[in-house]
């Protein structure tokens, strides 16, 4: 009974964090179509910035524990904002209107690059802004025990994903976000500045896998590849879920995080491939993912 | 949509003839590249992680151990036996390559560096998989060759008649009866006992070695869990979760670097290390760095005498002072380890006998069951015919407090023959059957 | 016919060249370029499956099995002829190819190449939990013979050169051909209009699935030569940035001729072990830069700057 209880609360707890990582993958794609390899190093990007502005807040005396969340939010999407917006302009805008997967190359360049970038910035050396994490404790359930910090992540993704929800579904952005998803050229057809929303949509991905990172920061050990070994999972969350839909990408989580939790608890061996049996599994029934759309084909 | 990135005719005709002449060009300087090396210095090469998750705990701080001893011996101010400047004379160059990519590149690499750069030398390699397999090639090519870092036990059983390659490290083996021993002392009453480990051949390895060791020593422990995790996960939440649930007294691992200390941390803020001890065998990286996350009483290891575990002596004192100084923070493990194998060079030149550069097979046949002086006092290659160096095992317990820092409290070490298999013996064959031939005293 | 000949003469020609080059050039050139080869010939499979439409991000898989085939056929069943473990690799490549093709070939686009890294990683997962085959660490590939001849110590690198040279030449020659036959074509066509093939009568599943399994057989027998000259096998040969570099190379040469891969085979390792001798600490950024400006400016290849075609300006 209690192994139960620790699946559920740990497939919750990875789950959000899944989401969290994959929710700004797949606004990507499913706005401009663009998976994009680099998100990884946006989520690196993240953790980096905000592990050093904690570290530095403390180091400098620093002890209110608003203020290290403030600083381990904002130096995040700052800083995510503002590399989604040099990447969309920069380089991804130069190659519009050519072949998808020609795209998820460009990416990967991009990742090569990043991950070194990053590593000329903050070096090699561990950052571990561990402090939020302490701060928050934990509560015990017996001999269990759960991370106040990682409730809180899963009250931060569930925030996320309401306001990503609502801003798709009840504003006006977001319903020209979503004409745009539907059809492209019929939306620029009708005056939508197809332009201005793939950089807005960029950037705010971006900044949701910096968020992500920044979130992560005080629980791991911030080093070099961080953002390769991110990208995978999210990857398959994201085509699980069905490419372009955050329902599908909170739901694709879920199954996911509530997978995994149950192989470590139950059959440790299982671990490395339980992602990948999963996605395989769901694209073999729905190949499209579990919300995915089907794209009309061209004929 | 935009202009065209097309380049026009002629421009393409001019990349063309570039590229051409590029390719063309690197072919005639690869063989150009082949004169044979200056005279006047010892050329060594240096392979250690540059880039990836193991650069950060392990391979910057050798390479930067590496400038440090480099730099002094050139200059001739290490302490005695080492005072004299240069290798036999000959000012040491170093040439530095990232060791990442995994074992087929760096097969690779080795070739390059021996028979493009023309190194008289190499030194390095952490990773296990990159020992296995540059060590045959180290053969091939007659080079001498020491491996100081990487811990497989597989190296010396599975390389025939080794000539050139040499290892200044222990193996995973030795960490991990020297822990059984250290809990048989300091923990005798324990009866639950749990691991974590990253699963690849390390962690494998070091639990697999743990476990017999432990079954041979403290019989009535039992085993009531092993998580692996996947290498540079970093968030060990579901696996504390599930080690919680099976309420062991010591928490084994053989983690490292980022991962060992991302799981420290939480796992003390989960409670995890108020229920049970860990013992960290490679923990000493961490020492500087735990501050308050690890708790009073974690016990850690350095892989043998390195590190904060180094013995007092003139070269330890003068190593951790120069590094500090050079560096910022006190060497950790993978820094002596790569001093020692830069001293087993300078030992192995100097002795030689010859007179100029000392060639391969005398750097080896010096080198070949030598005894040196080292930053973890003293080294004797004594294992796997004179190629494998045979040192005691350290453990310790971490204490911490802000104002005086951490510090290692009830310290204990092994004999080297008590906790490495005699030669002649397969690792796991030697502990089931009881260590034979082990000498503890 | 005319050109085809002078193609598949030249192939030759250039074949010859490289394997006599073999007498003058330095041990670690014959080496690199023997590796070099192996590499070009997984990306014949990656460009084969990218003619068609597809772009694989798990070629590793394939290139693994092949790899690890020498290693086992070796170490565990005592096979030694190089030629044999070669085929032993293809026969299990095939095999594997032969049952992924019916589920991969109703994919495409992302789908596809995300299904195809999955299985490369399922392997990878497999091998490091794999504590008999040595996990990450691998093994080590015993010395090898080709027809009972027995490289003298010195000459093994120009034996693994000549053999190389020769599995790669007859590939070239057959790819050669097969772009130019029926289901080349059909794999050119798909990758234009999938629908009007459909209505030509043309099983495009049949089509796919033959191209994948032959790219598969490509990808084994690149990573069993890579076994027989590096002398080492480990499950990083599944692992997708491994993929990833095979889909570069392939980008970097472009689809345009069987020749391509090879040339940009050989920049690729070139560039990149100077790089890592020149720039230890950035030689990923000197990659992705590199990437990027051959996808910015020449976005058919390498080959392109070498063709007579020209494309009327826009």
């Amino acid at each position: 009974m209690l192994t139960i209880w620790a699946i559920l609360i740990d497939g919750l707890i990875y789950a959000s964090w899944l989401f969290l990582v994959a929710a700004g993958l797949t606004v990507i794609y499913g706005v401009m179509r663009i998976l994009n390899m680099a998100h990884g190093s946006l989520y690196a990007l993240g953790a980096y910035a905000s592990a050093s502005s904690i570290g530095w807040y403390y180091a400098s005396g620093g002890d209110q524990l608003w203020i290290a969340f403030a600083l381990l939010a904002g130096c995040a999407i700052v800083i995510g904002a503002i590399a989604g917006f040099i990447m969309e302009r920069g380089i991804l805008r130069l190659m519009y209107g050519r072949d998808e997967v020609l795209m998820l190359i460009v990416t990967f360049a991009l990742l090569l690059i990043l991950e070194d970038l990053m590593k000329l910035v903050w070096g090699t050396t561990p950052y571990f802004a561990y402090q939020p994490y302490a701060a928050l404790g934990r509560f015990n359930f017996g001999v269990l025990s759960v991370s106040g910090y990682q409730i809180m992540v899963v009250g931060v993704s569930v925030v996320v994903g309401a306001i990503l929800w609502f801003w798709l579904e009840r504003t006006r952005t977001g319903k020209i976000l979503r004409s745009i998803i539907h059809d492209r050229e019929v939306s620029e057809a009708m005056g939508v500045n197809v332009r201005r929303m793939f950089t807005m949509t960029f950037v705010i991905g971006a900044g949701l896998g910096a968020i992500a990172g920044g979130f992560t920061a005080p629980i791991i050990s911030v080093v070099p590849g961080i953002g390769v070994e991110v990208i995978v999972v999210a990857f398959a969350v994201v085509v699980t879920g069905g490419l372009g839909s955050i329902t599908g990408a909170a739901i694709g989580a879920l199954i996911v995080g509530l997978a995994r939790a149950a192989s470590i608890h139950t059959m440790p061996q299982l671990e490395l491939f339980i992602i990948y049996a999963v996605m395989a599994a769901v694209l073999i029934f729905r190949p499209n993912g579990l919300f995915g759309q089907a794209t009309a084909r061209k004929i | 949509m935009g202009h065209s990135l097309q380049p026009k005719s002629w421009q393409r005709t001019l990349l063309g003839t570039a590229t051409s002449l590029a390719i063309a060009s690197t072919g005639i300087v690869g063989f150009a590249g082949s004169a044979s090396a200056q005279e006047a210095t010892f050329k060594v090469g240096l392979v250690t992680f540059l880039s990836g998750g193991a650069s950060g705990p392990f391979g910057v701080p050798a390479a930067q151990a590496a400038e440090t001893v480099i730099k002094a011996i050139n200059e001739g101010t290490l302490p005695a036996p080492y005072n004299t400047k240069g290798v036999n004379g000959l000012q040491l160059e170093s040439v530095v390559i990232d060791e990442a990519g995994g074992p087929t590149k760096q097969v690779e690499e080795y070739r390059n560096l021996v028979q493009r750069q023309n190194v008289d030398a190499v030194i390095g390699y952490i990773s296990s998989g990159d020992c296995l397999a540059v060590s045959p090639v180290a053969e091939e090519l007659k080079t001498f060759t020491i491996a100081f870092d990487c811990g497989t036990p597989r190296l010396f059983p599975e390389l025939e008649s080794p000539k050139y390659f040499f290892r200044t490290g222990l193996d995973a083996t030795a960490d991990n009866v020297g822990a059984a021993h250290y809990l048989k002392e300091t923990h005798p009453d324990i009866t639950r006992v749990a691991g974590i480990q990253q699963n690849y051949a390390w962690g494998q390895d070091s639990w697999n070695d743990f476990r017999l060791s432990m079954k041979q020593l403290m019989p009535d422990a039992e085993f009531v869990d092993n998580q692996t995790p996947q290498i540079f996960q970093g968030s060990y939440g579901t696996e504390i979760s599930a080690l919680q649930t099976s309420r062991p007294q010591i928490v084994h691992s053989s983690m490292w670097g980022g991962d060992m200390e991302a799981f420290v941390a939480q796992a003390n803020v989960r409670g995890l290390l108020d229920q049970a001890t860990a013992v960290l065998t490679t923990g000493e990286s961490g020492f500087a760095r735990f501050k308050d996350q690890a708790p009073d009483g974690t016990i850690i290891g350095g892989r043998g005498p390195f590190g904060a575990f180094m013995p007092d002596n003139d070269l330890s004192e003068w190593f951790s002072k120069a590094y500090e100084a050079q560096h910022g923070v006190p060497p950790s493990y993978p820094s002596s380890k790569m001093a020692q194998a830069l001293l087993a060079l300078k030992y192995a030149a100097d002795n030689s006998g010859a007179k100029g550069k000392p060639s391969n097979e005398q750097l080896a046949s010096t080198l070949k069951s030598a005894t040196f002086e080292s930053v973890s006092g003293t080294v004797r290659m004594a294992l796997a015919g004179g190629h494998q160096a045979l040192q005691p095992m350290f453990y310790g317990e971490y204490h911490y407090s802000p104002e005086t820092g951490p510090e290692l409290r009830n310290i204990r070490s092994y004999a080297g023959a008590c906790v490495s298999p005699p030669d002649g013996y397969d690792a796991q064959e030697w502990i089931k059957n009881g260590f034979p031939e082990a000498d503890c005293n | 016919m005319m050109r085809l000949q002078k193609t598949e003469m030249l192939l030759v020609v250039a074949a010859l060249a490289l394997g006599l080059s073999s007498l003058i050039s330095p041990d670690w050139l014959v080496f690199t370029s023997t590796l070099a080869i192996a590499a070009a010939l997984v990306v014949m499979g990656v460009v084969m499956l990218m003619r068609a439409g597809l772009v694989s991000f798990g070629q590793g898989l394939f290139y693994c099995i092949g790899g690890y085939a020498v290693g086992l056929g070796g170490r565990f069943l005592g096979v030694t002829d190089a030629l044999a473990l070669v085929g032993m690799g293809i026969v299990a490549t095939v095999a594997l190819a032969m049952v992924l093709g019916l589920l991969l070939t109703r994919y495409r686009e992302i789908f596809f190449a995300m299904l195809t890294l999955a299985f490369s990683m399922i392997l990878y997962g497999v091998l490091v939990k794999s504590h008999g085959l040595g996990s990450t660490d691998g093994f080590g590939v015993v010395n090898w013979s080709i027809l009972g001849y027995q490289p003298d110590p010195g000459h093994e690198s120009a034996t693994g050169l000549w053999l190389a040279i020769v599995l790669a030449l007859a590939a070239a020659l057959f790819l050669n051909r097969y772009f130019q036959s029926s289901i080349g074509l059909a794999c050119e066509a798909i990758r234009e209009n999938e629908v009007r093939v459909e209505y030509m009568g043309i099983s495009r599943r049949q089509v796919l699935y033959i191209n994948y399994v032959i790219a598969a057989a490509l990808g084994s027998i690149g990573g069993s030569l890579t076994a027989l000259t590096a002398g080492h096998v480990d499950p990083t040969m599944a692992y997708w940035t491994i993929s990833g570099e095979f889909v570069f190379i392939a980008l970097l040469g472009g689809t345009g001729h069987v020749a391509a891969p090879f040339i940009a085979a050989f920049i690729f390792i070139l560039v990149r072990t100077y790089a890592v001798e020149l720039f230890p600490n950035s030689w990923q950024l000197i990659l992705g830069v590199v990437l990027l400006l051959i996808i910015l400016f020449l976005p058919k290849g390498i080959w392109s700057l070498f063709t007579q075609k020209r494309r009327a300006e826009a």
